[in-house]
């Protein structure tokens, strides 16, 4: 086992240290040492989305970028959305909507979603599914999720 | 009488007879009568201790019982051995 | 768009509150199986076969032992369960000696990823490196990847000592055995007189089908923790669709008591089906007994494709006949289902809903259940029924086609309706069959002219599914705010916490956010069943249902004490405890709760349901398409989705099953497939390769609830989880032939195979021509 490293980055607005092994995911540091376990794994390849964080504003599959690779970054994930006691719009908008229904890839089309939203606050139809093409649901056919986001759009 | 349907696998047992009326007023007494009438037929449906064989469910009029050779029947229903129903999804 | 017959207006049946377990969803809080860390838990990984079908010859676990880390390795020697042991699970009967040696392989490995054995180590990192140190010495053996190899003399037997069962049929008698099979069961269903049916018939159309394995897809790999105490006490964290199942499994398993096992659920990250069978539970348990530590268990995405899930493959062949007006006449279907490596494919269920739409009176319809060297099929949304529907919705498109019919009109001229005989002989219920085929063919997409352009087409389909009761059980515990805390067993995998609660909310007039539901463990609710079988808001409802009318009858009891006056003498309306002798004394629920400890104490109440009447559901697909056909992509341009849901409890969330479904049967008809090598090797098993749909390759998805009341369940409630995955595979393959003039007769309609099938159309320079493999 190669020595663990000592990473400094903004979580979620507050500068946190953490010890990583090189070898380790910024997805496995997050659920299994910083127990951030909002962040979902669902295949570990980059192929569905689930574990989507935003890094220094963009959207990454954090199960594809080594935790060293935070250092000095800015982190935000799916438990950074809410402001206090208030939902982000694209959580009360999939509240209202029913754009989910196991859930458990909710937590990282939210942020992908989010990611969207902060550039192209307008996005249409067309755009939001592309953008959201990384996000995998098997659950809802997408339909209520795509709506959902179209409703945030108005809110924000 | 309740009329029993002979699911074609069975109907070697039955001389090719695809529903009889049969007595009894549960699913155990008509099993017994059955299998006075065709040996071989009751082993088929129940094993040993009368529990359900694998795969094999009994409807009863339009409801799948759940009491299985215990179901109570009554004159007027009708009696079915089905394949027993697998639940999936969501 | 929602249809209702006339009938009782409910005040919270029918709404869409938002869902209590909602916000801990949206904002990552809510806790999942592989969420779970103990204090000093151990990590477990699976060693797995790299070979299809091979004999164990020997396994030596030395070599992991001695890395730093590694606490423990099982194999199949460690686990109790050494003779057959068939248990009713679910509505299903099982053998547990055969789900025990899918979970840890015991002479033999049958599929490529077949568990071998299992380590557990201090971080998943040690366990997973402790695994290439575990030596296997295989006897590789030859393997069959499909039911037609599986059938051929000589075929190499997955089980050796195998013979083929007729269902109903008796014990076989090996004497009369012709030889061993990969054949493990047979069902065959005769009626009428179908030599007669064809001399009748003005039209006749036999075709023949391959489908190919397709996985559930849950996003949520398998995963679970076991803690497993020296008092033999067992505690089970886990993602399953039955906490009660996973009892009974693992007791069976591991010979324990059922009452020592404790099963905790956890949210359930998808499952359709495919989380009812244990995978990880028996290693899990055996390694926490050596170590004396909890263990936890995670797939991997590849280990998911390659070790649990999927459906069946399929090869099925259909011959139906029709008189010139358009009645059917007769019916033969013969299907042929992958089992995967232990026998139980749903191809009984194939074989009798496929008939369910429709008057089928000379009938021949035969189901065969094969294993083949490919992971033991789990039950997937509707099992079996979508595959056989596939067959059969094709094949009548093309005899409506030949009579110069509408497909919607010869649907119509064939419908079942209540009192027709299935073949089992059994008569159906009160079903919305013909509602949902009136309900297509008068929908503005059904009536609206094509969009233009060249290679567009459309299709329709139908599809039905039994739904099943069974067991469950409510609690309800009444609060002084009047509020009530609503305890199930059911495992919530889309919405039946608020599908349920509201149940509740109705009977007591109370708001549905007034219910505040919990999912228990086995410890701590009555028997349930599984949440599966499109169940949950119908039986458990009912359990609710019945739990509720039992706090009515004693807060009743509590008003009656309050005035003075006898329990016949109150009136409950909207809501309201009434006092007739004096109808100006009335309180709410809220004010009696705030008075139970002067009228005798908290109420509470418990109920068990285990209703029979679930009330088949149908379903249906319009689709319109448009084909590329140079490259053969497909593009869907309109989806609209049928169903009827008897009585939609949240119509948000029964919108939501029928486009997941539509959606899960969009990726079965043009994407999905398990692709073998001729290794025997699944080389697709990641979600880049397999590709299941992206919300880029989808319209909205428009969804359309009819509601013919289902008379089993007080508000009318049926089964909607399933059904919707039947029609859409039918209904793109119909609507490719309008667009292209070509026939397809595999799954999945890719690209490739639609050029093909194209330049094949071409070549003949006919549009029907019969299947090619």
């Amino acid at each position: 086992m190669a020595k663990k490293v000592i990473v400094q980055a903004n979580l979620n607005d507050n500068d946190t240290e953490f010890l990583s092994e090189p070898r380790q995911s910024l997805l496995e540091v997050l659920r299994e040492t910083l127990a951030l376990t909002g962040t979902k794994e669902g295949c570990n390849d980059g192929n569905c989305g689930a574990c989507t964080v935003m890094v220094d504003g963009r959207i990454v599959n954090s199960c594809l970028m080594l935790a060293v690779e935070a250092e000095g970054k800015k982190i935000t994930t799916i438990e950074g959305i809410a402001q206090a006691d208030k939902l982000h719009p694209l959580q009360q908008s999939f509240l209202e909507e029913a754009a989910l229904q196991c859930g458990i890839c909710t937590p990282g089309f939210i942020v992908a979603a989010k990611g969207l939203l902060d550039r192209e606050p307008k996005a249409d139809e067309h755009r939001v599914r592309h953008w959201l093409a990384g996000n995998l649901c098997r659950c809802t056919g997408y339909d209520k999720i795509i709506r959902a986001v179209l409703k945030a759009e108005k809110e924000l | 009488m309740p009329l029993v349907f002979i699911p074609s696998a069975m109907r070697h047992l039955t001389g090719s007879v695809d529903k009889i009326r049969v007595e009894g007023a549960t699913v155990r007494q008509i099993l017994n009568n059955l299998e006075a009438m065709y040996p071989g037929f009751k082993e088929r449906i129940v094993d040993a201790e009368e529990a359900l064989q694998p795969g094999v469910a009994i409807a009863v009029g339009q409801e799948l019982s759940v009491l299985g050779v215990l179901t109570p029947v009554n004159e007027a229903d009708e009696v079915h051995f089905i394949p027993a129903i697998g639940g999936g999804m969501v | 768009m929602t249809t209702t017959e006339n009938r009782p207006q409910f005040k919270v049946v029918g709404t869409r509150p938002v869902r209590h377990d909602g916000l801990e969803k949206v904002t990552g809080k809510a806790k999942y199986g592989a969420d779970v860390i103990l204090p000093g838990m151990l990590y477990g990984k699976v060693l797995r076969s790299p070979h299809p079908h091979a004999r164990i010859k020997s396994i030596d676990t030395s070599g992991a032992l001695k890395i730093p880390g590694v606490k423990a390795v099982v194999t199949a020697k460690d686990l109790p369960i050494q003779s057959d042991k068939m248990v009713e699970l679910g509505e299903a009967h099982a053998n547990m000696k055969q789900i025990a040696e899918n979970c840890l392989a015991n002479d033999k490995v049958l599929y490529k990823g077949h568990a071998v054995a299992a380590v557990a180590a201090t971080s998943p990192h040690i366990a997973e490196e402790a695994l290439d140190a575990i030596k296997v010495v295989y006897e590789v053996l030859p393997f069959v990847l499909n039911v037609d190899d599986a059938m051929k003399p000589g075929a190499t037997l997955l089980h050796e000592n195998m013979v083929t069962r007729a269902v109903l049929g008796g014990k076989p008698d090996p004497a009369k055995q012709v030889g061993k099979s990969n054949v493990s069961s047979e069902m065959r269903w005769v009626g009428g007189n179908l030599e007669q049916a064809w001399k009748d018939s003005h039209v006749i159309v036999e075709r023949e089908y391959f489908t190919k394995p397709v996985h559930q897809g849950y996003i949520e790999p398998h995963v679970t923790t076991v803690n497993w105490n020296p008092d033999g006490k067992i505690t089970v964290w886990t993602s399953t669709q039955h906490t009660f199942g996973v009892r009974q499994q693992a007791a069976a398993i591991l010979q324990v008591p059922e009452g020592m096992v404790k099963v905790i659920p956890m949210e359930i990250g998808g499952g359709f089906g495919g989380k009812i069978n244990v995978y990880l539970e028996p290693a899990a348990a055996m390694l926490s007994k050596k170590t004396g530590h909890p263990v936890k268990m995670v797939m991997t995405r590849k280990e998911v494709f390659e070790a649990s899930g999927p459906t069946s493959g399929s090869h099925m062949k259909m011959k139906v006949g029709a008189t010139k007006d358009g009645k059917i006449t007769g019916w033969q279907l013969w299907l042929a289902f992958e089992a995967g490596a232990y026998p139980g494919s749903p191809v009984a269920m194939g074989a009798m809903c496929s008939s369910a739409p429709y008057i089928v009176e000379n009938f021949d319809v035969s189901a065969l259940d094969i294993v083949v060297n490919k992971p033991k099929v789990a039950a997937y949304r509707a099992p079996g029924s979508p595959i056989g529907a596939f067959a059969v919705e094709s094949t009548l498109d093309e005899l409506a086609e030949k009579l110069g019919m509408d497909p919607m009109d010869f649907r119509l001229k064939n419908a079942a309706k209540e009192g027709t005989r299935q073949i089992t002989g059994a008569p159906l219920g009160k079903i919305g069959n013909i509602e949902v085929m009136t309900q297509v063919k008068n929908h503005p997409h059904y009536k609206s002219p094509l969009p233009v352009g060249p290679n567009v087409g459309r299709g329709v389909g139908m599809g039905y599914w039994f739904n099943i009761g069974m067991q469950s059980s409510a609690a309800l515990n009444v609060n002084p705010d009047g509020s009530v805390s609503l305890v199930t067993g059911s495992v919530d995998i889309g919405g039946t916490r608020v599908a349920v609660a509201m149940q509740a909310a109705e009977i007591l007039g109370i708001r549905a956010e007034d219910v505040i539901p919990t999912v228990a463990d086995t410890d701590s609710i009555g028997w349930t069943g599984v949440t599966g079988g499109s169940r949950t808001a119908f039986a458990t409802g009912i359990a609710a249902i019945n739990a509720a009318e039992e706090v009515k009858k004693q807060l009743i009891a509590r008003a009656a004490l309050m005035w003075e006056v006898k329990p016949e003498d109150i009136e409950f309306k909207d809501g309201l405890y009434i006092n007739k002798k004096s109808p100006k004394d009335s309180v709410t629920m809220k004010q009696l709760a705030a008075k139970m400890m002067m009228t005798g104490g908290y109420v509470t109440a418990s109920a068990t349901a285990n209703p029979r009447m679930a009330g088949a559901a149908y379903g249906a697909m319009i689709v319109d398409v448009k084909v590329d056909p140079e490259t053969g992509k497909v593009d869907l341009l309109r989806v609209t989705a049928f169903q009827d849901a008897g009585k939609a409890a949240h119509p948000s969330y029964v919108e939501g099953q029928i486009q997941g479904g539509a959606v899960q049967g969009i990726g079965w008809a043009l994407n999905e497939e398990y692709f073998h090598t001729t290794d025997g090797v699944m080389a697709n098993s990641s979600w880049l390769d397999y590709r299941m749909p992206t919300s880029l390759d989808l319209p909205m998805i428009d969804p359309v609830i009819i509601e013919v009341p289902n008379p089993g369940h007080p508000f009318g409630l049926r089964g909607v989880g399933e059904v919707g995955i039947c029609a859409p595979m039918a209904a793109i393959r119909n609507a490719i032939f309008r667009a292209t003039g070509a026939r397809m007769y595999h799954l999945p309609m890719n690209p490739g195979s639609i050029v093909e099938a194209i330049g094949a159309k071409k070549a003949a320079g006919h549009t029907n021509g019969a299947a090619k493999k």
